[in-house]
């Protein structure tokens, strides 16, 4: 009988949806250990976000609060989880694998001399998990060795857990000791969007290099997305080129998504952008080259000239 | 000042990697086998931050198998100074951050630099293993690195999911390369003829004193989930009746 620990991933006085996401993959592991469900929300400022985190279905809500969190460092925040972790009975941590969990996840690990699998896809019932390797031409099954385990699990592999009711929140009194060199916040550039967020939305439409310009994101496939309602996602080279930024890179190494309906623009569909999408449900590749390898992942493929086939798609699905 | 850059052997990035029929492998015949990608980036970053130095002394490590010389000539060429390989084989990401910490230890680098991820194994773990190993602080998935004039701190940019985040960082510290760091540099052919000359150390693991059990246990590999085939269609017309009428997704 062990606890499970949910790392509350928060930004802006909000609870993304991959907290909830990590929340319901921490509740599945904890069937299998036997016991309760905490969700650690740490931070400068936690009130409100304390009474947030407690609807999201865990057995209770426990909260670190100390100005040195504000930002929510690697170091400092691995640091304070790592006390509560000895303090609490946990058996297995659960980070969503963001940049965020994947910043501190692995620096936890290390403080507890735990052992750590990052991306993970799946839990199993015997206690061994999978993750993809090679660009996710491999699952692998893995076991982990030594308690407590720490995990991060890719936020397409598992359903948010449902809000139900309203958790008990205990405030810890844990010491958070910020050293001389922890590392310091400066600024962050972020995109403002309307747009669902890339890694939550139900379609998605990139656009690669064959859109040429930055200009015709926004003259030619931004009217496409925002006819489907989707998220805007982007390949590497698109990225590269300057034409959108980084955010919106999907791959092996930037965002995985696997929405009901991916639409892929320009994009010729190299390895490492595939395994950022081929599990989406429904993919569509528009692409002048008939050879270009997205289309051996595509659902339905259209060879055809970008330019004149997404604007006529655009005008066709606002028909209705 | 000393720069120590982790680098790693991995097939090549355009390598369909494929699973042995028997689950507990991946077919290696055919294998091309090169630096990581990021790790090249990470070296390039190593070898711009010496050229603006000039007193900067450029050390590469490798955790792996003796075939594992052929990526330190690589990055020798490309104009490191020495390199040193910790003979291990099969280290899992654990046992990689314990062997380079000891190393970190023994070379009292300014700066440990190495790439986000190995593209095998995809782990995106070591860097801030080893950083909270040595007490650095860590700046992870980097793509500008700015030094200060006194050497002391750096401040790097990291793109995250919202954005690019900017952070500072006091020396020494870990820092893991995102692609947009830098294009790494072609060895010329001068730059590998004088690597053949340049050092390049073997040290036993087990002479590091660290426990090398593997935490993280492959039990099976397996390919991922077959896709239906997919056809072409036509026209736009075709397209949007397809996902109308056919997938339903519109």
């Amino acid at each position: 009988m062990a606890n499970v620990l949910i790392y509350g991933e928060h930004l802006h006085g909000q609870i993304p949806k991959a907290t909830a996401i990590a929340v319901g993959a921490g509740k599945q592991a904890a069937q299998n250990l036997g016991g309760q469900t905490l969700l650690a929300v740490l931070g400068a400022d936690i009130g409100a976000l304390a009474e947030k985190a407690a609807k999201l279905g865990t057995d209770k809500v426990v909260t670190v609060e100390d100005p040195a969190l504000e930002h929510l460092m690697a170091d400092v925040t691995a640091a304070a989880l790592a006390e509560v972790v000895k303090a609490q009975d946990v058996g297995l941590i659960v980070f969503a694998a963001t940049t965020a969990g994947k910043d501190i996840a692995p620096r936890l690990a290390a403080a507890l001399d735990a052992p750590i699998a990052s991306d993970v896809t799946a839990i199993n019932d015997d206690g061994t998990f999978v993750r993809p390797m090679w660009a996710g031409n491999v699952f692998a099954t893995v076991e982990l060795q030594g308690t407590p385990k720490v995990v991060s699990v890719r936020t397409t592999a598992f359903e948010a857990a449902a809000e139900e009711g309203s958790a008990p929140i205990e405030a810890l009194s844990v010491s958070v000791n910020k050293a001389d060199n922890a590392a310091e916040f400066v600024s962050i550039e972020e995109t403002k969007s309307d747009r669902p967020v890339l890694t939550e939305a139900e379609r998605v439409v990139s656009g690669g290099r064959g859109l040429k310009n930055a200009e015709n994101f926004t003259t030619v496939l931004e009217p496409l997305v925002d006819a489907l309602g989707a998220a805007m996602g982007a390949s590497r080279a698109a990225v590269d080129a300057g034409y959108v930024p980084n955010d919106l890179q999907v791959g092996q190494t930037g965002k995985v998504v696997a929405p009901n309906l991916y639409i892929a623009v320009g994009i010729s569909g190299a390895i490492q952008h595939l395994a950022g999408m081929k599990d989406s449900k429904v993919i569509v590749a528009i692409n002048k080259d008939a050879e270009a390898p997205i289309f051996t992942v595509a659902d339905y493929g259209l060879v055809a000239d970008l330019f004149e086939a997404v604007p006529e798609l655009t005008a066709k699905v606002k028909e209705g | 000042m000393k720069i120590l850059v982790s680098v790693k052997r991995v097939p090549d990035p355009e390598t369909t990697i494929k699973v042995n029929p028997d689950g507990n492998g991946i077919v290696e015949a055919g294998i091309k086998w090169v630096v990581n990608p990021f790790d090249e980036i990470a070296i390039e970053e190593a070898l711009r931050i010496k050229e603006k130095s000039g007193d900067c002394e450029v050390v590469l490590v490798t955790i792996g198998g003796s075939e594992s010389q052929e990526q330190l000539r690589t990055g020798l060429a490309m104009g490191a100074d020495r390199a040193v390989l910790v003979q291990a084989e099969g280290a899992d990401p654990t046992a990689v951050a314990k062997l380079l910490a000891k190393v970190a230890e023994k070379e009292q680098p300014n700066l440990m630099l190495m790439g986000k991820q190995a593209i095998d194994d995809d782990s995106n773990e070591v860097g801030q293993m080893l950083a909270q190993l040595l007490g650095w602080p860590q700046a992870t998935f980097i793509s500008v690195l700015k030094m200060a004039d006194d050497g002391a701190s750096a401040e790097v940019t990291r793109e995250v999911d919202g954005g690019l985040e900017v952070d500072r960082v006091k020396l020494p510290a870990v820092i893991t390369a995102d692609l947009r760091l830098n294009e790494p540099r072609y060895a010329s052919l001068p730059g590998i003829m004088k690597a053949r000359k340049k050092p390049l150390e073997e040290i036993d693991a087990a002479s590091l004193g660290v426990d090398l059990q593997p935490r993280i246990v492959i039990k099976s590999m397996a390919p991922p989930p077959e896709r239906k085939a997919g056809r072409i269609v036509e026209s736009v017309d075709d397209l949007v009746n397809a996902l109308r009428n056919e997938a339903k997704v519109l």
